[in-house]
């Protein structure tokens, strides 16, 4: 049954015209057979009966008179055969006397003269117990389950006396030869129509099923290939099928849309991302040098002697150093070509927020590092993490604290991000991932949504907990597979 | 007044295509107009030339000898050479085993004629010789009115056995030899005279002789001889009335017994 339902259409279609042709055949000449068989039933039953009548009157003088051979000579025309309804014809044709003795039959060495007419059995012997019942004057229609023959026996009456019985054996009406006749000949009409069906059906199923392949083939190439299926040759009629195809391409132009929204919001967080880091590090940057910008002065207007000197120029190499940190940091974040993540990505995140922490004067803690480079995008993931840890300072509560842990679990990276302060409530967990689900003023609502996609992307899983004064962030992504 | 002739089945009188051949030839040579007069039984002839109503006949040697006073023998064919035939007691092919007519006791038996010699007097000649009572010998018995049909009812074992005029049988097994071969011949008779023709007592003599010469030549006519060999007769004789002394001992046998 699932078998026929997984053929396609295009066979569907033909299949199915064949079946109604063949149904309707069968269906035709079911009722010809029976209309058939009706009709030569009634003909034959009205036949034997009124040559039955007839029969019984001409035979009652040569009966009365013992006349066997005229009897004999009477039956014989009765019999004989019509070559034009062969069914017609009469198997036997007997004459009983008033004891169910033969007077004279058709088969005189079936029937011997002056024999019981029961002798040869079978269902002569139940004719004979059928004489005793109904009236003596009527004629009898006899049609005995386990016989071929059905009989019509007819009362001799002579000044209403009976004489004895004209008894006609018919074989019932074969329906055999009939329903091979009817079947061979519906059969030849039915293969007609097919042949001229088919083609037909075949093009037409061709013509039905073509627009639904291509809207089959194009929805194969969904999602991946929105473009191909885009530009598939669809329909283009106001039936159903025309319909669905005008469906499925307003469909295919919304997941365009949606795709390109999507790549327009990643490319444009992560503009929004190098903005606000580069208002931090203008200020990380402009710290340092306000400071030695100090201390130089100080150094120009006072002179100095040799202590003085040497701690000016420490003070200007640390600053310094911070600015080149910062820098580095920087350049990295901002380089497009991918390499894997190492352990120096976790300095720089950690530079990189250091003003935002410095700002709220949250701490950042880190509980664990990688020794070595993992196999996986660093710019991805420093963008993940990067997200991760400002939301964290963000949410942390002033004094507070954010807990970094980045280590390998087996054939993974897991990272974890702890902050105090902020907790996520039960009811907005749901939308936690959804793109602008967050409540927040500041902010697009996009950080956790981009965290999101790309973890699946990377093919990982992330999950959160969230208690008052904990929040925790975990992400866990598999490397080393591809 | 055309000579009106009764037939009998003696012969097989059924082919009406050659009555009519023969009724034509006989005309011609009589120069007078012929009529054949068939009836159902030999009984229904008998007695129209009884009754003067036929002016001849061509009927059994039965009916001849009980009624010899009122007909005048006019000429009686040959058949293979001889003025005589046999009768044949026939049974079913099938039945193998039947070898005489007292064998056939309580069986049902065809009879042509009730005036027929061969398919009637001679087997209740040979039950009356054998101290068997010919009415209560047979379970049933029935008469067919041919000795074709005889054959017939014997044929399809209708009858278990039946008397049948010789000539008519042997005439069948070349014409119809369908017939004949589904019955087996147990008896024959001896030679008896054969169906003569005969005419009404009083038939002017001129008429007689002129009638009897017609068939005593006609064997000397193509024509006639063509006739003859359809009859499978070799042609007429002037034949006595003690030819059917025979038949006339049987009859007085079987009615005194």
């Amino acid at each position: 049954m699932n078998r026929l339902a997984d053929l396609s259409l295009r066979w569907k279609i033909p299949l199915r015209v064949v079946g109604a042709v063949l149904g309707t055949a069968i269906a035709v000449t079911v009722a010809l057979v029976a209309r058939d068989y009706e009709i030569v039933r009634q003909n034959l039953e009205g036949h034997a009966r009124s040559m039955g009548r007839v029969l019984a009157h001409t035979l009652v003088m040569p009966v009365l008179h013992d006349d066997i051979w005229r009897a004999y000579e009477i039956l014989q025309s009765a019999h004989e055969p019509n070559p034009a309804a062969p069914e017609l014809q009469a198997q036997v044709v007997l004459v009983t006397d008033a004891d169910y003795r033969v007077f004279v039959s058709t088969r005189p060495r079936t029937f011997p003269i002056g024999s019981s007419a029961a002798t040869p059995g079978g269902a002569y012997g139940l004719l004979r117990a059928e004489l005793s019942h109904g009236a003596p004057e009527d004629q009898r229609l006899l049609e005995p389950a386990d016989s071929p023959l059905f009989f019509v026996m007819t009362p001799l009456i002579s000044d209403g006396v009976a004489l004895g019985h004209v008894i006609l054996a018919y074989a019932k009406p074969a329906l055999l030869p009939r329903v091979a006749g009817l079947v061979g000949r519906a059969g030849g009409v039915t293969v007609l129509v097919l042949i001229l069906l088919l083609p037909v059906s075949w093009a037409w199923a061709q013509r039905t099923a073509r627009p639904l392949l291509r809207l089959a083939e194009a929805m194969k190439q969904l999602p991946l290939e929105v473009e191909a299926a885009r530009l598939a040759d669809l329909p283009e009629s106001r039936d159903e099928i025309g319909q669905l195809g005008a469906a499925f391409r307003r469909m295919v132009a919304e997941m365009r849309v949606k795709q390109e929204m999507e790549r327009q919001m990643l490319s444009s967080e992560r503009l929004a991302a190098i903005g606000r880091l580069t208002a931090g590090i203008a200020h990380e940057i402009n710290n340092p040098l306000t400071g030695m910008l100090t201390a130089l002065n100080t150094l120009q207007r006072h002179g100095g002697d040799a202590e003085r000197t040497e701690r000016t120029l420490s003070l200007l190499q640390r600053g310094l150093s911070q600015i080149r940190n910062t820098v580095c940091a920087l350049l990295v974040e901002a380089k497009i070509a991918d390499r894997d993540f190492a352990p120096e990505d976790v300095d720089d995140l950690l530079i990189l927020v250091e003003a935002e922490a410095h700002a709220r004067a949250v701490r950042v803690v880190v509980d664990g590092r990688i020794a070595a480079p993992v196999p996986l995008p660093a710019t991805l993931l420093r963008q993940i993490v990067l997200n991760l840890l400002l939301n964290a300072v963000t949410a942390a509560e002033a004094g507070g604290m954010v807990r970094l842990d980045v280590r390998t679990a087996g054939r993974a990276l897991a990272v974890a991000v702890f902050n105090d302060g902020a907790h996520i409530g039960q009811d907005e967990m749901p939308y936690l991932f959804e793109p602008f689900s967050s409540g927040r003023e500041s902010g697009h609502g996009l950080g956790l949504w981009i965290v999101y996609q790309i973890t699946r992307q990377l093919g990982g899983e992330i999950h959160v907990e969230s208690a008052p004064g904990s929040t925790t962030f975990s992400i866990e992504i598999p490397y080393g597979n591809s | 007044m055309p000579i009106r002739i009764g037939l009998t089945p003696v012969f097989l009188d059924d082919q009406m295509r050659f009555v009519g051949q023969w009724r034509q030839w006989l005309e011609r040579k009589l120069g007078r107009a012929v009529v054949f007069v068939q009836r159902g039984s030999y009984r229904e002839i008998v007695d129209l030339v009884r009754a003067h109503k036929l002016d001849f006949a061509w009927v059994c040697g039965y009916p001849f000898v009980r009624y010899q006073n009122e007909m005048t023998l006019v000429a009686v064919p040959l058949w293979r050479g001889q003025p005589s035939y046999q009768s044949y007691i026939i049974v079913p092919a099938d039945d193998t085993r039947s070898t005489a007519l007292s064998e056939l006791r309580g069986k049902v038996f065809a009879y042509s004629d009730p005036d027929s010699n061969s398919g009637y007097l001679y087997p209740r000649y040979v039950l009356t010789t054998q101290g068997e009572a010919p009415d209560n010998f047979f379970a049933r018995s029935f008469f067919t009115w041919a000795h074709r049909k005889v054959v017939e009812a014997v044929g399809v074992a209708l009858a278990d056995g039946g008397a049948v005029d010789g000539y008519v049988w042997e005439t069948l097994a070349e014409s119809h030899p369908d017939l004949t071969r589904a019955t087996r011949i147990i008896d024959r008779s001896p030679p008896l005279g054969y169906p003569p023709f005969v005419a009404r007592a009083d038939i002017p003599a001129d008429e007689l002789n002129r009638f009897r010469t017609v068939l005593l030549e006609m064997a000397d006519d193509p024509g006639g001889l063509e006739l003859l060999r359809r009859l499978r007769l070799d042609g007429f004789t002037v034949g006595a009335p003690t030819l059917y002394d025979e038949i006339a001992d049987m009859a007085a046998r079987v009615s005194h017994p």
